[in-house]
């Protein structure tokens, strides 16, 4: 079992909540608990009590170019939540909150900075067997002011992460190690994964991202063990400009979460173009 | 789209007729209730499985089995290692239920596009290509029979 929150020693530790913290804020009205998944069927087959849904693919992306929403879109997303400014934003989801560490992610992209993921997650919730509904609630609509989408603190573009490279600066791929070393692509029988290439930046390290996770409940290691990980293997500081990418940002959005919040680096960005764009742009360097 | 298992193709049209996000989440969710019904047996297979059975760019890691039957066609079973894989298990059922025991030729004509069609079209790149891999390997293992035939 993981030690409480308080005591895991991370710069940001409020970022945090435990689920015996949800439980006691389910009728908070200042309290907005939001589930974000990979698989779309897992919230309406029951889901935390008052809970609301934000969609990766229906709520927070443009439906035509490869891109976030905007301003507009974005008010019209919270207000419809009945999320106001003062609202704490609660993010939990599958698979060790990966999705709603990114779904946190793209909320920060518009200054949201009121918001806390639940440790553990979905799955947490479910082993700790608390309460699961399929009642979709409804909360009357605010009217939510947005400011300008800034992507510039903790967003990379692909002239970025080509700058970044080329400076010799750090990148941290958190793929699995087959995609890392483009293994994967070279098995005949698998297709690609949307990539015509294979491996990965040029000195990006590999630090799959669940290693950042306890296996047995899904919450997060303490610092000690993150900084083991990340600095001592990997060699990275909180003075350094961090990168990390994977496959389409959704990964690599749970190390930034786990490096900006937990060990407190101020310069992290996730590069959301990830290996999908990388791994298909003409005459770009790649290592295997 | 080229012949494929007949009761595929009714699945198939069915759910792509419906509009409604919450009505297709609805059958998808009884699908995936469903999937003990395909799960691989013990005699068959147990963990840790071999990796050659191992669903492509499934992220809930699906696996998928085939075994011989006397006519000549295949029963499929399926295991989804995450228990929120959700759309990976519902996947497997309607596979297990609509192209076991169905002509090899007919099962290796089944199309990536069912995906985006049971699914819906917003479905996200990655889980899209999980579920394609699926039915990769479920081509895979008819077009694997056929070539020995």
């Amino acid at each position: 079992m993981s030690t409480p929150i308080s005591e895991r020693d991370y710069a940001h530790p409020e970022v945090l909540v435990s689920t015996e913290w949800v439980a006691e804020h389910l009728n908070d009205p200042n309290v907005r608990i939001v589930e974000s998944n990979e698989d779309p069927l897992l919230y309406p087959s029951g889901h935390i009590p008052g809970a609301v849904q934000v969609d990766w693919t229906h709520d927070l992306n443009d439906p035509v170019r490869r891109d976030y929403l905007h301003k507009a879109g974005f008010e019209s997303l919270l207000s419809r939540l009945g999320i106001s400014k003062d609202t704490t934003v609660v993010f939990y989801g599958d698979k060790n909150n990966w999705w709603a560490t990114y779904a946190f992610w793209v909320f920060q992209l518009f200054g949201h900075t009121n918001a806390k993921v639940m440790d553990g997650g979905r799955a947490q919730w479910e082993r700790e067997g608390r309460e699961l509904t399929r009642v979709v609630p409804e909360y009357l609509p605010t009217q939510y002011t947005a400011p300008e989408r800034d992507d510039s603190r903790i967003r990379a573009f692909r002239d970025d992460v080509l700058a970044h490279q080329a400076a010799g600066k750090p990148l941290i791929d958190v793929r699995s190690p087959a995609e890392y070393s483009g293994e994967k692509l070279h098995m005949p029988e698998y297709p690609n994964e949307g990539a015509l290439r294979g491996g990965h930046i040029p000195g990006a390290k590999s630090v799959p991202w669940s290693k950042a996770i306890n296996p047995d409940d899904g919450t997060f290691r303490p610092a000690s063990e993150l900084k083991t990980l990340y600095e001592q293997e990997q060699g990275l500081s909180s003075d350094k400009d961090v990168i990390a990418y994977c496959r389409i940002g959704e990964r690599s959005s749970h190390t930034w979460f786990v490096l900006t919040y937990l060990l407190g680096y101020p310069h992290v960005r996730n590069y959301d173009g990830s290996w999908t764009e990388y791994g298909n742009l003409v005459n770009v360097p790649i290592e295997k | 789209m080229a012949e494929m298992p007949e009761k595929l193709t009714e699945l198939v049209e069915d759910m792509a007729s419906i509009t409604d996000r919450t009505e297709r989440a609805e059958m998808l969710i009884e699908m995936a209730d469903r999937f003990d019904e395909v799960r691989v047996p013990s005699t068959l297979a147990t963990k840790p499985y071999d990796e050659r059975h191992k669903a492509p760019a499934c992220e809930s890691e699906a696996y998928v089995w085939a075994v011989d039957q006397p006519d000549g066609s295949l029963k499929y079973y399926f295991d989804v290692l995450n228990p929120q894989g959700l759309s990976a298990m519902a996947m497997s059922v309607i596979l297990g239920e609509t192209v076991s025991g169905q002509p090899l030729d007919q099962v290796i004509n089944v199309s990536d596009e069912i995906v985006f069609k049971i699914f819906g079209k917003e479905i996200s790149m990655g889980k899209g290509a999980g579920l394609m891999g699926i039915l990769k390997l479920v081509r895979a293992e008819a077009r694997a029979r056929l070539q020995q035939n």
